[in-house]
């Protein structure tokens, strides 16, 4: 038994310092990330990273499909707080002043060593970096990132005696050419509606685009203050509750974010307001001719950004740094930017990615492609402040509260922009 | 003290004991003692607060609308699913010839996840595409925005709650049915009872004890189960939907506010003891135990 014990022993430790050596010559990484838009993109997630892995032997990157948005910030943060924290994570661009709060993640500009990556840095459209800029550094590099887009149906414009290649581009253009899209069946109830604007799962986003349409914008850079009660801002909400109500292009009340794409598919309704990462799928599952435009304007055009950004855990060993800081350049580099952009409908980070043969050849082919990017220069930052959850909340509860009619928008506005200021008193 | 026999028990013990205080007991305490500090944020240092936390919990008009939703909610499943189960047991232990069958459509909605029947059920409600109003519009009706009307998206969570809770609760009546004796139900025939004069002096206070099983599980999964809310309403619109479960979740992993969240844990705790407790004493004594 002794001379057993003895070997067992012996293979064990020879075991444990064999693994250990074994594991200081690859670096893992973990990485948590989202899929907020539907789509099989959790394949091409793992295809890049196998790419990223076939160049870079020396390094495994665990990629992990977290859910939506929010689960994938519970899934990184539970895993900080554990025994196997994730190194990195795709999570919502919004997420950095909570992220910092909770001093999780590193600026980027503390792990840019030399000219050619602070070029890198610097190669983003400015308007992606609005949300990962905090204090003049950048928490946050834009990766899976989306403007809001209107799809529209090609056939039922066609049919309605509208032209096709010509979408609504003034408020009143979009409501009296809905109201020519909204058919009725025999029982007077409608069958087709005009167009459809989702007012539930991210309510705050959509309410975004209509008040950048009307020259507003809801918070300040640093998180600190919310401008809900502007009166730009409630005629805004007013005219989104009068395109149901008064002009009845849309469903009065709630509109279901889920099932909005299905909708469209199959026809319900001539227009979608959508992110453009549905862009892909609605292609490859269109049975009618659809086109992708500019969301229409008031005052000025305008659609927040959205979308994940890649960040960098201070939780992780310089070495796990190094290579993490390694892979979210390679999965932003243009090529491989392309190469999401293409599969999914989100857009190129980076002008740099638009000068890929990829997405040049594919903008000539499928000009839809390219709308997002051409909106950026309208685009505003999604809301974003402390106590991001919160604010929001209030913010989604108001939009709901006014389009199901239990409020008016002012009522609704006021009573959120008090609440907000009251919990963002102490930032 | 510790004789050998006791010293052993506690040995056995330890093992479920370990598990049940490193996963019930002390997380309890834990969220006790959490509720009564309050820190900046989760790497804050925290400081004692005393009933701070409470005062800001009477003043959310949130969880008043949640505790009275929660309320509305166990009223509207636990009676109804019950009351199904009763039937579908009656009905199912009775001889008709395609039992096997009936039992497995009663009980498939049990087996299937949560998630998954929520996402079924969210195209079933879907106002434009979705089955139900598909076939009301056969029949000329236009069909409401079940999960997006303020007014019945609670009912709609409800409906589907019983689809699903009812065959569960099928089963321990089934199994408590054929415990019961004939010879109950022989000697009422020979006196002439009524179907219904059977079923309510002689089978529902022989279930009882099944009943109060069953009562306590239905109203804990009033509470517990939140999971159909991810999917089908996230709490709205405008919280109309909002239960006392789903708020602690968004409190505590959307807003990032452990201190708050343990403060609505421990009035959802306190809420659910003091239901089990009350059941436990006054139903018990109406309860015939054999």
């Amino acid at each position: 038994m002794k001379i057993l014990t003895k070997c067992l022993s012996t293979v064990g430790i020879a075991s444990i310092l064999g693994l250990s050596g074994a594991a200081s010559a690859a670096t893992d990484l973990t990485m948590y990330y989202p899929v907020a838009v539907g789509g099989s993109l959790t394949k091409v997630v793992d295809g890049m990273v196998d790419k990223f892995e076939a160049e870079n032997p020396d390094i495994n990157v665990n990629a992990i499909y977290a859910g939506n948005y929010n689960d994938a910030r519970v899934k990184a943060l539970a895993a900080l707080q554990s025994g196997s924290p994730a190194q990195l994570s795709v999570m919502f661009s919004i997420d950095i002043h909570a992220l910092r709060n909770l001093e999780a993640i590193v600026a980027f500009d503390d792990l840019v060593s030399n000219d050619s990556e602070r070029q890198w840095l610097n190669s983003f459209y400015p308007a992606l970096m609005e949300n990962g800029k905090a204090d003049g550094k950048t928490w946050g590099i834009p990766f899976q990132r989306s403007t809001i887009v209107m799809y529209y149906n090609k056939d039922m414009f066609r049919a309605a005696g509208l032209d096709p290649e010509k979408p609504p581009t003034p408020w009143e253009e979009f409501a009296s050419m809905g109201k020519k899209l909204v058919k009725k069946d025999s029982n007077g109830s409608v069958k087709q509606w005009g167009a459809m604007i989702p007012s539930t799962g991210y309510p705050y986003w959509m309410f975004g685009a209509l008040t950048k349409q009307n020259s507003e914008v809801l918070m300040n850079q640093e998180g600190t203050e919310t401008y809900f009660d502007k009166p730009g801002v409630v005629a805004a909400l007013e005219y989104w509750q009068d395109l149901g109500n008064k002009h009845g292009i849309m469903p009065k009340g709630m509109i279901e974010w889920g099932t909005l794409r299905q909708n469209f598919l199959d026809q319900t309704t001539a227009i979608m307001w959508h992110s453009t990462g549905n862009l892909t799928t609605v292609k490859n599952k269109a049975s009618f001719d659809f086109g992708v435009a500019k969301l229409p304007g008031n005052k000025e055009l305008g659609s927040p950004t959205g979308g994940g950004n890649f960040y960098i855990f201070k939780k992780s060993s310089a070495k796990e740094k190094k290579a993490a800081f390694k892979f979210v350049k390679f999965m932003t580099s243009p090529e491989q930017s392309a190469h999401w952009s293409k599969s999914t409908g989100y857009m190129g980070v980076g002008p740099g990615a638009y000068e890929t043969e990829t997405l040049k050849a594919y903008v000539k082919t499928f000009p839809p492609a390219a709308v997002a990017r051409d909106q950026l220069t309208h685009a505003t930052a999604e809301l974003s402040t402390h106590e991001a959850g919160r604010v929001r909340k209030y913010l989604d509860d108001a939009i709901q509260a006014a389009l199901t009619g239990q409020l008016s928008a002012k009522e609704a506005l006021t009573d959120a922009q008090k609440q907000a200021k009251s919990i963002l008193r102490r930032y | 003290m510790l004789s050998r026999f006791n010293l052993k028990a506690w040995l056995l013990l330890l093992p479920a004991l370990s598990f049940l205080i490193a996963f019930t007991h002390w997380p309890t305490l834990k969220t006790i003692w959490r509720s009564f500090t309050w820190a900046k944020s989760d790497v804050a240092p925290s400081k004692f607060v005393g009933v701070e936390n409470y005062q800001i919990l009477l003043d959310d008009p949130i969880f008043w609308k949640v505790i009275e939703n929660n309320f509305w909610y166990a009223l509207g499943t636990v009676p109804t699913s019950i009351a199904l189960a009763i039937i579908m047991a009656l009905w199912v232990n009775s001889k008709i010839n395609c039992t096997s069958l009936l039992r497995l459509a009663f009980f498939t909605p049990t087996i299937l996840p949560m998630i998954t029947v929520a996402n079924i059920w969210l195209f079933f409600y879907s106002p434009n595409i979705g089955l139900f109003n598909q076939l009301l519009g056969m029949v000329g009706i236009i069909g409401p925005n079940w999960l997006g009307d303020p007014d019945i998206a609670l009912s709609s969570l409800m409906v589907m709650t019983v689809w699903k809770e009812a065959g569960f609760f099928m089963i321990f009546y089934l199994a408590a049915l054929q415990t019961l004796s004939l010879d109950l139900f022989d000697a009422a025939k020979l006196e002439g009872a009524s179907a219904w004069r059977i079923f309510r002096k002689i089978t529902f206070p022989l279930l009882m004890p099944t009943t109060l099983f069953v009562l306590i599980n239905a109203i804990l999964n009033a509470f517990k189960l939140v999971d159909h809310l991810f999917i089908l309403t996230k709490g709205g619109p405008n919280n109309e939907s909002n239960l006392l479960l789903y708020y602690i979740y968004e409190t505590a992993f959307s807003f990032l506010d452990s201190y708050y969240a343990a403060t609505l844990t421990v009035v959802m705790l306190a809420t659910l003891a003091l239901i089990a407790l009350v059941q436990i004493f006054v139903l018990d004594r109406r309860i015939h135990y054999r």
